[in-house]
């Protein structure tokens, strides 16, 4: 069968069972809309290709399979860049495609030529200059089969315009030949076993349950070891939902902005048992004084996570879920065997004590004031039904949102930890949207990151794509606005933005969703519901929050975990770390 | 050259012959601040593959996170890290040396201790090449230092574990990953 470059790309992206793709064509990626108009896949046509990147990222999330975002040569292909950074920083499955100038023009700086392969290198997992349309077909199969195992991250392929034009034998390859490319999914069964002795003979262990529990999707086998050794878990930014926020065992986010008990029974662990994480900054704190007596056992599909940041002493290679279900294997043969675990009630007690002295919390609303932000958000939560999607932006909101939400199912929270993108919100709330259609998608956005990326909700409106978009407008880049509070002197240093301008309630208006505004207390509920209650256009709620609230606990840069700052009126307390 | 401050590490590695490899290769030691040293590429006697040799001043902990990062790159098929004592080494120079009558002979004699060849002869210069262990290289190196060196390049080491009675220790690095 002779096909165009354009056919078999088009083609071998349904022999990928790709069911949308998000977009916006232009000068060289033409050849490609056209069979479009006849192909059973949906496009969306986005506002901007940063749009379309993210939307493509929280399909990926929502689905677990992956995203994929397609846009012309040049502007477009640099528009793309920072979800591909994004998406790679976040291990997320995704496929972008774009148009690249004839190549007889490769290398002359034609008109929208810019040197794609070579920006996105290093923000890929992997990336390729196809040549000739015959090599179509085998390029998009590699590049599915690269993006969706092992460490799942984004491949972006670049096709030249002639390359779609020309003809081609349609030949769809039955397998992939990469030699250099065999991700290691089981883990080493000498290594299984000495991490299950280590678990059994440990009398203060956590669980530090990461991102990579969601991408092998192992929360369930989480769940089975947890439960099988009493041991409780805490869930990093990537991880929320991983392990059930309403479970006894579970101990909710560490890091910067982790809860106290979190980040604590980290810190005092005797074992951390690290299942798909990867010691992140935010998670750590000032690394040399991190669970200084805590031996490691480290489970990552990707060797050189293992040993990259703290030295495991237990480092095993290998997919989570095989990994863990083997783990629980093997815990349950030393129990049959005999071995018993160390009284550990004396640790639960201080597990337990943190969690009563240290709740999250915050003070109550003053009459006359703006919003408690976390009111807002427990208000959104008890409204929303336990499978809601939220997805949040970058900044105080983000932290809030993942605090004061309960996550008990996995997939039901998406943001942006690795690389931290503000106008990660609205497109990726578009993009989980279409992909969970079934379930409500809320986006928890800030008024600065909203600003960022707010017309793709013109995209959402015409497309009929309800999400709802709740931005906790506190009039301020109030994450830099805390920042400069805490460390430089209440010096406030270009972080305003206004209330007011713009009017987000016209605005979105003006992009064909329904608004609302909250000021008060007694407001918020009201609009909620009535958000609720729209299931045929996207929504938009202005809550006017205070901007004077500060996201604690906080563990300040270049601190230890045993520096945790946890709300003043708690205060008189904080700084021991739990000893 | 203070080769002696630096811990080196000679790194094989093998990979897909395929535009843009290099440049992926390189780009990830730029990306990840580590230095490279010498490098050289060449097809192997598979033409579907080339080899890379780097030699990367590193401390040994990095040295295990620079095979590992560069194990991720699809194009990678294999890395080999040669160990010096279990490696032959060698290394081509090519120099133009100041050499008036005077010292000419001095020079040449130089040349010879060295094994090298002279390629050609100028009224006031000679161009020598000379192959040998990447220490050799250096040695001549600093021996015609005094007499003036007009122009010298280097190829950058390339290596092959050593056969011996036994297999080769080749420290291959297993568990290919993403
Ligand atoms: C693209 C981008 N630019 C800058 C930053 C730095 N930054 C992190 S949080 C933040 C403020 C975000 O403001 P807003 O969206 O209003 O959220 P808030 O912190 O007020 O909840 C900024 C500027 C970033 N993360 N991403
Ligand atoms: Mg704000």
């Amino acid at each position: 069968m002779k096909l165009t470059g354009a056919q078999a790309l088009i083609k071998s992206l349904e022999m990928e069972s790709v069911e949308v793709v998000f977009g916006l064509p232009g000068g060289c990626i033409l050849p490609a809309y056209d069979p479009i108009l006849e192909s059973s896949i949906r496009h969306i046509l986005v506002r901007h290709e940063q749009g379309a990147g993210h939307m493509a990222e929280g399909y990926a999330h929502v689905t677990g399979r992956p995203g994929v975002a397609m846009v012309t040569s040049g502007p477009a292909a640099t528009n793309l860049v920072t979800p591909l950074c994004d998406a790679y920083m976040d291990s997320v499955p995704m496929v972008a495609i774009t148009g690249q100038v004839g190549t007889p023009f490769i290398g002359t700086d034609a008109f929208q030529e810019c040197d794609t392969v070579g920006i996105t290198r290093s923000v890929t997992k992997h990336n390729t200059l196809v040549m000739t349309a015959q090599d179509i077909p085998r390029a998009v199969k590699e590049a599915f089969h690269i993006a969706t195992t092992g460490r799942p991250g984004p491949v972006l392929i670049d096709v030249p315009k002639d390359v779609l034009q020309n003809t081609m034998d349609w030949d769809w390859p039955d397998s992939v030949d990469l030699p250099g490319y065999k991700p290691n999914t089981r883990g080493h069964p000498k290594m299984i076993k000495d991490a299950a002795r280590l678990i059994l003979e440990s009398h203060q262990p956590v669980i530090y349950a990461g991102g990579g529990i969601l991408k092998a999707r192992a929360a369930e086998a989480l769940r089975e070891l947890a439960e099988l050794t009493g041991i409780h878990v805490v869930t990093t930014l990537m991880a929320r939902g991983a392990f059930p926020d309403d479970h006894p065992l579970c101990l909710g986010m560490p890091g910067m902005h982790g809860n106290y008990t979190a980040v604590t029974s980290m810190q005092r662990s005797d074992l951390l048992i690290a299942l798909g994480s990867r010691f992140d900054d935010r998670v750590t704190g000032k690394l040399d004084g991190f669970a200084p007596d805590a031996k490691i056992i480290h489970v990552d599909i990707d060797p050189a996570e293992l040993g990259k940041v703290r030295r495991p002493d237990v480092p095993i290679v290998g997919d989570c879920r095989l990994v863990i279900e083997e783990l629980v294997t093997a815990v349950r043969d030393l129990m049959a065997g005999g071995t018993t675990a160390p009284d550990r009630s004396e640790w639960k007690a201080r597990i337990s004590g943190w969690q009563e002295k240290y709740p999250l919390a915050y003070e109550p609303h003053v009459e006359g004031d703006a919003l408690k932000p976390q009111m807002v958000l427990e208000t959104l939560r008890d409204s929303a039904p336990d499978d809601c999607i939220v997805v949040s932006g970058v900044g105080q909101h983000q932290m809030w949102a993942s605090q004061y939400w309960k996550f008990n199912h996995p997939y039901t929270w998406v943001n942006s930890g690795g690389l931290g993108t503000m106008g990660f919100s609205v497109p990726a709330a578009i993009g989980a949207k279409v992909g969970r259609p079934d379930k409500m998608v809320w986006a928890v956005d800030g008024d600065g990151c909203f600003q960022m990326t707010a017309q793709e909700l013109t995209t959402a409106s015409m497309e009929r794509i309800p999400i709802k978009v709740a931005i906790l407008n506190n009039s301020y880049l109030g994450m830099v606005r805390q920042w400069q509070e805490m460390f430089y002197d209440e010096r406030y240093s270009e972080v305003y933005l206004s209330p007011d301008t713009p009017d987000y309630v016209k605005w979105a208006e003006a992009m064909g969703c329904v608004a609302f505004r909250a000021e008060h207390p007694e407001e918020v509920q009201i609009v909620i519901d009535k958000a609720n209650e729209i299931d045929d256009r996207p929504v938009v709620i202005d809550f006017r929050t205070d901007s004077n609230e500060k996201v604690y606990p906080m563990v300040a840069p270049g601190q230890t975990n045993d520096g945790i700052v946890v709300p003043p009126f708690q205060e008189g307390h904080h700084g021991q770390g739990g000893r | 050259m203070s080769t002696a401050t630096y811990k080196h590490h000679t790194i094989s590695v093998l990979v897909v012959n395929q535009a843009g490899v290099l440049a992926r290769v390189s780009g990830l030691f730029a990306r990840r601040g580590y230095n490279i040293f010498s490098l050289a590429v060449a097809p192997t006697e598979d033409e579907r593959f080339s080899r890379i040799t780097i030699v990367v001043d590193v401390e040994s902990a990095t040295i295990e996170q620079v095979t590992k990062q560069l194990f991720k790159l699809i194009d990678v098929v294999k890395i080999s890290e040669l160990h010096p004592a279990e490696s032959v080494e060698r290394e081509l120079v090519l120099a133009t040396v100041k050499a008036a009558p005077e010292v000419r002979s001095q020079v040449l004699e130089l040349v010879q201790i060295f094994e090298g060849k002279i390629l050609a002869v100028g009224p006031d210069e000679v161009t020598v090449s000379l192959d040998g262990h990447p220490d050799k290289v250096d040695d001549f190196e600093e021996l015609v230092r005094p007499y003036g060196i007009v122009e010298l390049q280097r190829t950058g080491r390339i290596a092959l574990p050593k056969l011996e009675r036994q297999a080769p220790r080749l420290r291959a690095v297993r568990g290919k990953v993403s």
